[in-house]
């Protein structure tokens, strides 16, 4: 018989197959040869005719090149990547390909990781975008870090409040211009909220008051008219105009330049558009943007009667400078240092009494850097948002521990084929690379999913950081720059890093006759990666311990302060803002006017009471003053108000001794006041102070009345519902001889508010359409002042939870993957008599000693790591023994049931199918 | 032996397919049905059905398995996919198109 599969191999020589490949075709077709020539010659032809009649077969079309032209398009080369002289990255596309054809064939396991990625990455960035946006960023002006502060060491002071940052006095700033040397130009700023409407709701925009240098210091060139300059700004200017912000410009005007010289009423005083402000200005004071700004020498013009502007005790304003060239704030400092003494004697309010006159003396000037600008939501929200980005860091490490188990189960599952790989020769760094290339693809999934979850997470948390009242808006510019991609890109590369290096390397590292022999008949497995696996569940469950702790504690914190007793009754009222300015009533007549507004709410159907006051609970503009006692001026702060005898009734505080006032207490009647416990206790030192009298530590030349408290009131929070109860006393309405225009009518409602609003506003119009008025609910304002709180809760519960059901998915993972591996060792164990019982034993007892090591570990970091979050918590110390029962317990719980699964299917096993079973 | 004429281009691929549809075969049983079914009038070269199945195989039409052949060797056996099941149909809607056409032009009766 010929040698057919010489024949054929002859044929084939030139085709270049690979040697397995061409062996194959080779076996195939010889002995398909083989077969027609048995036939041929059972067919009766001899052997040489049959012969002759394959090779004519054979050669009737040309194979060799048919089949070349078929197997080249098939055939690639894999490059080895390691061998002398060969490039490091060659294959790389072909890695690539690889692995995006094989998580495209296992979309559960890639949607897992992706996903688990992205919610960890996206949470990051989000959370980081803030930081970075109030805490990082420089201004978007020349030069930034030229910009200083120039403010008193100490903000201790008395007189007047306004605005976010009342660092210095008008006078102050003055002579600070005049004096300082340390820079080559200085300007100073305030704010204030304008309304627009000249009747009726107010609207407000979002005020600057800015000095003649503000926009040449900072460098800003107008992008339409003009800006301020020095000469503009002098004493008397009245009105001259306002510049505008670009986003005010394009929602007031269109973003037409016919708004040039168009005019702004604000506060009912006509403004003309100067100039508008190129649009990535917003001011320098971060987290808050501007509409309008106006020269410090209109203040008077707008704020009338309450100007601050030639208050020597008026503390409105923030001084910035930009430093010379080749001085440093130290410098700049220690000439501020030298020139404060004579400073401050020149600016010393006259008003002042002795102890108060010794502080303002003493105080010092300093330069502090200005490159970020000033920001309240820094001081507010930076330590939140730093607790907030450790959380969610450890929620990304959770992830990654996540994904690393499931590349660890992946792995173990593809262990045989890489054995085979490295049986074939390949090396152990390419496979590593190919490995790497996997998770590096999936890192990168995730942070480009992570990125978009994060847009959508930080305009989330501004939106609501911002609150409900349009004023107090908060603004932060959250477009994307590259610290904020390269920390993204950064975190999937060490995700991609950590995820892939240990399931890479533990893969490789082990003997592939070992790995192809175990493969087969999986019996036991090898101690060295179960024991990786277990380890990272561990340590997902301590980390998740942590976050449920967390979690737990803030929840219970803001519950505490949203239950406490504050002292009044929050829900059911509503508040509304008046001013009537504009109607230019003297003093003798407010009182009167007041009163009348007050009734004709009253009047109103479906209010049930109604008061007119300062002190609305966290939200007034109460004042204070220190006390005087039997000729002793008492230490300490005392808050004073104003009130309408409805006050308590709608409030909801209860009057606990004495009298409410009434319709007798008038401006020629004897002084009266009702004080809270709290000031009884500590100023008056009696439980019952009815009867008795005190008087007020006035500033020099104004009247020293004497005033008899006639009533006792319970204790009740006006400030922040977080503090102690503080002293506090209140006047009668019609007693104050200098009343303002504006200030707040209270209104508890037997029913739904909403209604009530357009019935007041009907009732406001009626008596004088010129009030403007504003509304909003006392609940919405407290709940507006626990934001951080409110925003801690509710993003430690939800990475509490995202973590706790991460671990749980590793937990039921390793114990699953536990199961399958020892199915045969369950199968001997039952065939040789264990019950079913002592399997679920076998299983939840692992599971059990995983989760007490994780716990145990976990309650160990929670107490190391809870004194940072100490501060911010209400109500409760961080080492709280129920919070951390309930935490491990709930924990254990979920891990049970999570175990219980796998349990269950290692005690339902049938041993004879177990035992066959590989 | 006279030699069988060619097959038209890319109906091979179509018989093939349904050869191995009804049945997994080697490609010596392939062959023979190839002849056995169309009374010899298509024969089918060694040279030319290999490099047919192995494209096929390539595109995933067909897959092949080494299992033992009747006379207790080993061959290769190939069988239909899904993707190959829907390939065939293609192809024999569109063979069944157009043989239709041909044969009625074919049967136009000469004026």
């Amino acid at each position: 018989m010929p040698d057919f599969k010489k024949m054929v191999r002859d044929r084939l020589r030139d085709c270049g197959l690979s040697p397995m490949r061409e062996c194959e075709i080779v076996d195939e077709i010889s002995q398909h040869l083989r077969d027609r020539y048995e036939a041929q010659l059972s067919n009766g032809a001899n052997e040489d005719a049959a012969e002759r009649e394959i090779i004519a077969e054979l050669e009737g079309r040309d194979l060799a090149g048919d089949l070349r032209k078929i197997e080249e398009r098939w055939i690639e080369p894999v490059e080895l990547g390691t061998g002398e002289g060969s490039d490091v990255w060659s294959g790389l596309w072909q890695d690539l390909r690889y692995a995006t054809r094989t998580l495209r064939l296992n979309p559960g396991f890639t949607t897992a990781c992706v996903l688990s990625l992205a919610l960890g990455i996206g949470a990051n960035t989000a959370i980081f975008q803030l930081i970075d946006a109030v805490r990082m960023r420089v201004l978007p002006v020349a030069h930034p870090e030229e910009l200083a502060v120039i403010r008193p060491t100490d903000f201790h002071v008395t007189g007047r409040h306004h605005g976010r940052y009342g660092y210095v006095t008008n006078q102050m700033w003055k002579q600070i211009r005049a004096q300082q040397q340390g820079f080559s130009g200085v300007f100073a700023f305030g704010n204030e909220d304008f309304n627009l409407a000249t009747r009726g709701q107010v609207r407000y925009a979002q005020g600057l008051w800015v000095s003649g240098e503000f926009f040449d210091v900072l460098g800003i060139q107008p992008i339409l008219g003009r800006v301020f300059h020095r000469p503009d700004d002098r004493a008397g200017c009245g009105t001259p105009g306002t510049v505008i912000s670009y986003e005010f410009w394009q929602n007031e005007f269109g973003g037409q330049a016919s708004a040039i010289g168009k005019t702004l009423e604000l506060e009912g005083h006509p403004f003309a558009v100067l100039g508008v402000t190129p649009a990535n200005f917003h001011g320098v004071d971060v987290g808050h943007s501007f509409d309008v700004a106006v020269l410090i020498c209109s203040e008077p013009t707008i704020a009338g009667e309450s100007s601050l502007y030639v208050l020597p005790h008026g503390w409105w304003l923030v001084a910035m400078g930009r430093l010379k060239p080749r001085w440093t704030l130290d410098k700049a400092s220690a000439q501020l240092d030298a020139i404060s003494p004579g400073l401050m004697q020149e600016t010393l309010p006259p008003v002042y009494q002795a102890e108060a006159r010794k502080q303002y003396l003493q105080k010092k000037l300093a330069a502090y850097p200005g490159s970020t600008g000033v920001s309240n939501l820094r001081q507010q929200y930076e330590s939140p948002l730093w607790l907030l980005l450790a959380i969610t860091g450890l929620v990304l490490l959770i992830a990654c521990a996540n994904l690393a188990n499931l590349l660890l189960a992946r792995a173990s599952a593809r262990e045989k084929e890489i054995a085979v790989r490295i049986a074939l020769g390949a090396a152990r760094g390419r496979i590593v690379r190919q490995l790497l290339t996997e998770s590096l693809l999936l890192a990168l999934l995730g942070a480009a999913l992570g990125m978009v979850l994060a847009r959508l997470l930080s305009s989330f948390l501004v939106r609501y950081l911002s609150g409900e009242g349009d004023v107090r808006h908060i603004f932060v510019g959250l477009a994307t720059d590259w610290r904020v991609l390269g920390f993204t890109a950064g975190l999937a590369v060490l995700t991609c890093v950590l995820v892939g290096l240990a399931p890479a390397i533990k893969s490789t590292g082990m003997a592939p006759a070992l790995v192809m022999s175990l493969a087969g008949r999986g019996l036991t497995t090898t101690r060295e990666r179960f024991s990786l696996r277990r380890a990272l569940v561990v340590a997902q469950i301590a980390m998740s311990l942590v976050l449920v702790v967390s979690a737990l504690l803030f929840g219970e914190s803001l519950r505490k302060i949203l239950t406490l007793d504050a002292g009044f009754q929050r829900d059911g009222v509503l508040v509304m803002d008046i001013d009537y300015t504009r109607l230019n009533l003297p003093y003798d007549q407010r009182g009167p006017f007041r009163e009348r507004i007050v009734e004709r709410v009253r009047s109103l159907p479906g209010v049930r009471s109604a008061a007119e006051t300062n002190v609305v609970p966290l939200g007034g503009s109460y004042w204070n003053d220190e006390v005087v006692v039997d000729g002793e001026v008492k230490k300490g702060w005392v808050d004073m108000g104003l009130i309408t005898p409805g006050y308590f009734q709608t409030i909801g505080t209860p009057l606990l001794a004495g009298r409410n006032f009434n319709e007798r207490d008038t401006a020629s009647s004897p002084k009266v006041a009702i004080v809270n416990r709290e000031f009884a206790k500590k100023i008056m030192g009696t439980e019952n102070p009815v009867g008795r009298t005190f008087k007020i530590n006035v500033y020099r030349g104004q009247p020293q009345y004497e005033y008899e408290i006639v009533g006792l009131m319970a204790n009740a929070k006006y400030d922040d519902l977080r503090k102690e109860f503080d002293p506090i006393a209140f006047y009668p309405q019609l007693q104050d001889d200098r009343p303002d225009t504006n200030g707040e009518i209270i209104v508890r409602s037997s029913g739904l508010l909403e209604p009530i609003v357009g019935e007041l506003r009907q009732a406001m119009a009626d008596v004088n359409p010129e009030i403007a008025i504003d509304f909003h609910s006392l609940a919405a304002q407290i709940s507006d002042g626990l934001l951080k709180e409110r925003l801690l809760a509710i993003l430690s519960g939800f990475f509490g939870l995202l973590a706790a059901i991460l671990a749980t998915v590793g937990l039921y993972g390793v114990m699953a993957y536990m199961v399958a591996k020892r199915t045969n060792e369950i199968g001997i164990r039952m065939a040789l008599g264990a019950a079913p019982i002592q399997m679920l034993e076998l299983v939840l007892s692992e599971a059990g000693k995983l989760c007490g090591v994780g716990v145990a570990i976990g309650v160990v970091v929670t107490l190391v790591v809870g004194r940072w979050a100490a501060s911010l918590i209400f109500g409760l110390k961080p080492y709280n023994p129920a919070v951390l029962a309930t935490a491990c317990l709930g924990l254990a719980v979920v891990a049970v049931l999570a175990s219980m699964i796998p349990a269950r299917r290692a005690a339902r096993l049938e041993p004879m199918v177990a035992l066959r079973e590989n | 032996m006279s030699k069988p004429s060619d097959l038209v281009q890319g109906t091979l691929d179509m018989l093939i397919l349904k050869i191995v549809a009804l049945e997994a075969q080697n490609g010596w049983a392939i062959s023979q049905r190839l002849k056995q079914i169309s009374s010899d009038v298509l024969g089918v070269s060694d040279g030319s059905l290999y490099p047919a199945l192995h494209k096929l195989e390539r595109r995933g039409w067909i897959t092949a398995q080494w299992k033992s052949s009747g006379n207790n060797r080993r061959a290769k056996f190939y069988s239909l996919t899904r993707l190959g099941r829907r390939q065939l149909e293609t192809e024999t809607a569109n063979w069944n198109r157009i043989s239709s056409a041909i044969s009625g032009i074919v049967k136009l009766k000469e004026a």
